[in-house]
C-alpha cells in the first residue's frame, strides 16, 4: 500500500507485479485467498470419499472393523510421522526464508520433498503386500466368508481415499522439490516469498486429511 | 454509402480490446477478461443451439401419441444430450462466463479479474469438456439421463456414458476455477471508495453464484469419478451388486444438481437488477436486502437438495426436514420478486428491450418458482414426480428465467460489448414472441403433468396429444425467437450505428467508460457512485 509509484513501476518491469494488481501487497492477498478458496475445493472433492465411507462404515459395521484390521498399522502410523515431519519442515522452510536464509529454506524444502517421497515409497509396499494378500477390488480380491462383501467395499474405499491422497502428495512433491530448486537458486526472499507460502497451505491441507483418513482407515475397529 | 461509413468508422475507432490486437491467435492466447467473456459467448451459444436441436428432435417427436421421428432409445440418447449440454455446456456458464467474465472487473473499477491466466484455462476446459460430449455423441450417444443415476449408468447401459463424465468431469474445474477467480477478484480489486454495498447487485450475484459453484462443483466431480471407476474398473460404492447404496449417488449428485439450479438463476436475478432500475429510472427497491436475498439463496440453496428424492426412499422425517428448508428457499425469492416489483412503482417506465426480456424473467420465474413450492410439499410431490409437472417447473426457472435474462443481459450490454447499437423494434418483437412462444410450449406441460403424463417415455397416452401438439407448436415459435436475435444481432456487428458509452443513461462503473472498452477497462479512472443513483446526474 505504501510503495511509491516509481517502485510499482519498476516491479511491473521486472514483471513481479501483475497488470491487474496496483501494489504488491493486494498481489499477495489475492493469491492467498485464491489458494484457500482452493483448498476449500479440495474439503469438498475429499467429502464425497468420507462422505461414502460413513455411509458404507453404517450399512457394514462389523464388515468395516474386520476389513480394518487387515491394513498395516505400523506402516500406517510411519506415514502420518513422516507426514507430520515433513508438514512442520515446510513451516520452518517458510520461516527462514522470511529470515533469509536461503540455503537453511532450500533444505528443509528439500526434506519435506523427500518425506514426501518416503510417505509414497511405503504406501507403495502397502500396495504391494495388499497385491499378495489379495485384497485389491477389481484386479485380485479373493477372500471369503460373510464379511466378503464389507471388505471389498473398504477396500475399495481405502484405495479411493489413499489413491486419491497419494496423488495429492505426487504432486505436492513435484510443486515443492521444484520449489526446492528455484530457493537455492535464489529466486526467493525476504520480499518474495507468497509462492512458497501458498505451497505450504497446500502441503499442510495434504497433511490435515491425512490426520483423518489415519483414523477412519487404520484405527477404527482395532479397539473392538 | 453505408459500407463506406462503416468502414470508417473503424479506422478513426478508439483503441479498444478488439481492434488492439487481431487474428484468431490473439484471442486463442488473451488473457483480457472481455475477449475470454466473448471466447465464452460463442461457445455457449454454439452449444444452445446444439442442445436446442436436440431439443427439437424432442418436440417433433411427441406430436403423435407413438412417437413420430425417432425410436425409444434415439429419443432416450436425445433427452439425455439435451439435458446434458443445456445444463453444463450452456446454463451454467451462461451468464458468469459470459457476461460475468466482461463485466465484473468493469464493474467494480478493475483492469482485470485476478487470475487471467487461469480464466483463460477456464475456457480450454470448458472447451475440451464439449469436445468430449460432442464425441459421445458422435459415437452414439448417451441414454442415462442428464442425471447418471447407478446402477442404470454403472451397470446396464451401454452407451457412451464414460466420454459424458470425462466432458462434465473436465466443465466442472472451468466452473470452479471461475468461481474461484470472481471470489477473488470481488474480494481484492474492487477500487478504492467500491465498498462492498456500494456494488451493483450483478456483482453480488457473482459473488453469491461463485461460492455455490465453488463449494458444489467439486461434490459432482468426486461423484462422476466414482461412476467411472465404477463403470471401468467395476469397483465402488453405489452397485447394490456390489454392497453399496444408489441413494448414495443420489444424495451426492442432487447435493451438487440442486445449488446447480442456483448457479443458473442467481446470476439472471442480478442481470434483472441491473436492467429494472436502468429502465425504471428508479434506485433498486430495498437494495440491502436484496443483498441479503441472495446470500440466504445460496446458503439455503446447499440444504434442500433431499426434494428430489422423495419418492426414492426418503424417511417421513427427512422428508419434512427437506420439505421445510425448500419453502424457506421461497421466501428470499419472493423478496427479490417484490423488490423489482416495487421498484417499478412510481418508476419512469420504458420498454426497451431488455426490459421487455427483464420483465418477463419476472412473470416466468414467478410462475417457475411458485410451481416449485408446489413440488416442495411432500403430499404433491408423490403424485407430480417424474411428470411433466416437474419438467415445466424447472424449464420455466431455467429457460423462462435463466435464458430470458441472459438474453436481457446481451441485449441490456450489447452496446457496451460491442459499442454498436442493434434494431430496437426486431429486438422488442424478439422479446415478445419469445414470452408467447415459451409460455405456449410449456404451460401445456403443466396440465400434461397434472393429468399425470410422465416424463422421460417416447410414447404417450392418445388423449394427451392435444397439449402436446400445443406445446410442439409453441417450441417452432420459441425456436424461431431464438434464432431471431442471432441475425438482428450479428447484423448489428457490421451494420449498427455507433452506441456511446451510455445508450441507456445506466449507472454503474461499465457505462462511464468507452463502448467497446480498452484493454485495460478505463482511460481514466471512474467516479464511484451508489449503484442505482438513478436520482443523480450520471457522472
Amino acid at each position: 500500500m505504501n510503495a511509491s509509484v516509481n517502485e510499482i513501476e519498476s516491479l511491473r518491469d521486472r514483471g513481479l507485479l501483475e497488470k491487474q494488481f496496483d501494489d504488491p501487497v493486494q498481489q499477495r492477498e489475492a493469491a492467498t485467498l485464491g489458494m484457500w478458496v482452493f483448498l476449500s475445493t479440495e474439503i469438498l472433492f475429499f467429502g464425497v470419499l468420507f462422505a461414502s465411507y460413513t455411509i458404507c462404515r453404517i450399512l457394514y459395521p462389523h464388515g468395516f472393523a474386520y476389513a480394518s484390521r487387515e491394513t498395516d498399522f505400523l506402516l500406517g502410523t510411519i506415514e502420518t510421522g513422516v507426514l507430520l515431519t515433513s508438514s512442520s519442515l515446510i513451516a520452518l522452510g517458510v520461516r527462514a526464508i522470511k529470515l533469509d536464509q536461503r540455503a537453511l529454506a532450500a533444505w528443509l524444502l528439500a526434506g519435506t520433498a523427500a518425506l514426501g517421497v518416503t510417505f509414497l515409497v511405503m504406501h507403495g509396499f502397502e500396495y504391494h503386500k495388499e497385491w499378495t494378500e489379495h485384497l485389491i477390488p477389481g484386479l485380485n480380491f479373493a477372500r471369503g466368508g460373510p464379511y466378503a462383501r464389507a471388505i471389498e467395499l473398504f477396500f475399495c474405499l481405502y484405495y479411493f481415499i489413499t489413491g486419491f491422497h497419494s496423488l495429492h502428495v505426487l504432486a505436492g512433491v513435484c510443486v515443492i522439490g521444484g520449489l526446492a530448486i528455484r530457493v537455492a537458486r535464489g529466486a526467493f526472499g525476504p520480499e518474495r516469498f507468497t509462492t512458497l507460502e501458498l505451497a505450504a497451505l497446500y502441503w499442510h491441507l495434504v497433511d490435515i486429511v491425512w490426520i483423518f483418513v489415519y483414523p477412519l482407515i487404520y484405527l477404527v475397529g482395532r479397539a473392538g | 454509402m453505408v459500407a463506406i461509413d462503416a468502414d470508417t468508422h473503424i479506422d478513426t475507432a478508439p483503441r479498444n480490446f478488439l481492434n488492439c490486437e487481431t487474428g484468431l491467435w490473439s484471442w486463442l492466447t488473451t488473457h483480457d477478461h472481455k475477449r475470454i467473456g466473448i471466447l465464452y459467448a460463442i461457445g455457449i451459444t454454439f452449444f444452445f443451439f446444439l442442445g436446442g436441436a436436440a431439443a427439437t428432435l424432442i418436440r417433433l417427436h411427441l406430436v403423435t401419441p407413438n412417437g413420430a421421428v425417432l425410436d425409444a432409445e434415439t429419443y432416450n440418447k436425445a433427452f439425455t444430450f439435451h439435458g446434458v449440454v443445456m445444463v453444463w455446456f450452456f446454463l451454467i456458464p451462461s451468464i458468469p462466463a459470459t457476461l460475468g467474465n466482461f463485466l465484473l472487473p468493469l464493474m467494480i473499477g478493475a483492469r482485470d479479474v485476478a487470475f487471467p491466466k487461469l480464466n483463460l484455462a477456464s475456457w480450454y476446459l470448458y472447451i475440451i469438456g464439449g469436445l468430449f460430449t460432442i464425441c459421445a455423441l458422435l459415437m452414439g450417444g448417451v441414454d442415462t439421463g442428464w442425471t447418471f443415476y447407478t446402477p442404470f449408468s454403472t451397470m446396464f447401459s451401454n452407451s457412451n456414458v464414460f466420454l459424458v463424465i470425462v466432458g462434465v468431469f473436465v466443465t466442472g474445474f472451468s466452473t470452479i476455477f471461475t468461481g474461484l477467480n470472481f471470489i477473488v477478484t470481488i474480494h481484492n480489486l474492487r477500487m478504492p471508495g467500491m465498498k462492498w454495498f456500494k456494488l451493483p447487485l450483478f456483482v453480488w450475484a457473482m459473488y453469491a453464484v461463485s461460492i455455490v459453484m465453488v463449494l458444489a462443483t467439486p461434490v459432482l466431480a468426486m461423484t462422476l469419478a466414482l461412476i467411472g471407476l465404477e463403470r471401468g474398473l467395476g469397483v465402488g460404492v453405489f452397485d447394490p451388486a456390489l454392497g453399496g447404496d444408489p441413494l448414495l449417488f443420489q444424495h451426492l449428485f442432487w447435493f451438487y444438481s440442486h445449488p446447480a439450479v442456483y448457479i443458473m438463476i442467481l446470476p439472471a436475478m442480478g442481470v434483472v437488477s441491473e436492467i429494472i432500475p436502468c429502465f425504471a429510472k428508479r434506485d433498486i427497491f430495498g437494495y440491502r436486502f436484496m443483498v441479503y436475498a441472495l446470500v440466504a439463496i445460496a446458503v439455503i440453496g446447499f440444504l434442500v437438495w433431499g426434494h428430489h428424492m422423495f419418492v426414492a426412499g426418503m424417511s417421513v422425517y427427512a422428508g419434512l426436514v427437506f420439505s421445510i428448508l425448500s419453502f424457506l428457499v421461497a421466501v428470499p425469492s419472493a423478496i427479490k420478486v417484490f423488490n423489482w416489483t416495487a421498484t417499478l412503482h412510481k418508476g419512469a417506465i420504458t420498454f426497451e428491450a431488455p426490459m421487455l426480456y427483464a420483465l418477463g424473467f419476472v412473470g416466468l420465474f414467478m410462475l417457475g418458482g411458485l410451481t416449485g413450492l408446489m413440488l416442495a410439499a411432500p403430499a404433491l410431490d408423490v403424485p407430480l414426480h417424474d411428470t411433466y409437472f416437474v419438467i415445466a417447473h424447472f424449464h420455466y426457472v431455467m429457460v423462462g428465467g435463466s435464458v430470458m435474462a441472459y438474453l436481457g443481459g446481451i441485449h441490456y450490454w450489447w452496446p457496451k460489448i460491442t459499442g454498436k447499437l442493434y434494431n430496437e423494434a426486431l429486438a422488442k418483437f424478439s422479446a415478445i414472441l419469445m414470452f408467447c412462444g415459451f409460455n405456449l410450449t410449456f404451460f401445456p406441460q403443466y396440465v400434461l403433468g397434472y393429468e399425470g403424463m410422465p416424463r422421460r417415455y417416447a410414447h404417450y397416452a392418445p388423449q394427451f396429444q392435444v397439449l402436446n401438439v400445443l406445446s410442439s407448436a409453441g417450441a417452432s415459435i420459441l425456436a424461431l425467437s431464438y434464432l431471431l436475435p442471432l441475425a438482428y444481432l450479428g447484423w448489428s456487428l457490421f451494420r449498427g450505428a455507433a452506441a456511446g458509452n451510455n445508450p441507456w443513461d445506466a449507472r454503474g462503473l461499465e457505462w462511464q467508460t468507452t463502448s467497446p472498452p480498452p484493454t485495460e477497462n478505463f482511460f481514466k479512472p471512474p467516479v464511484v457512485q451508489d449503484a442505482y443513483a438513478y436520482d443523480q446526474p450520471a457522472p
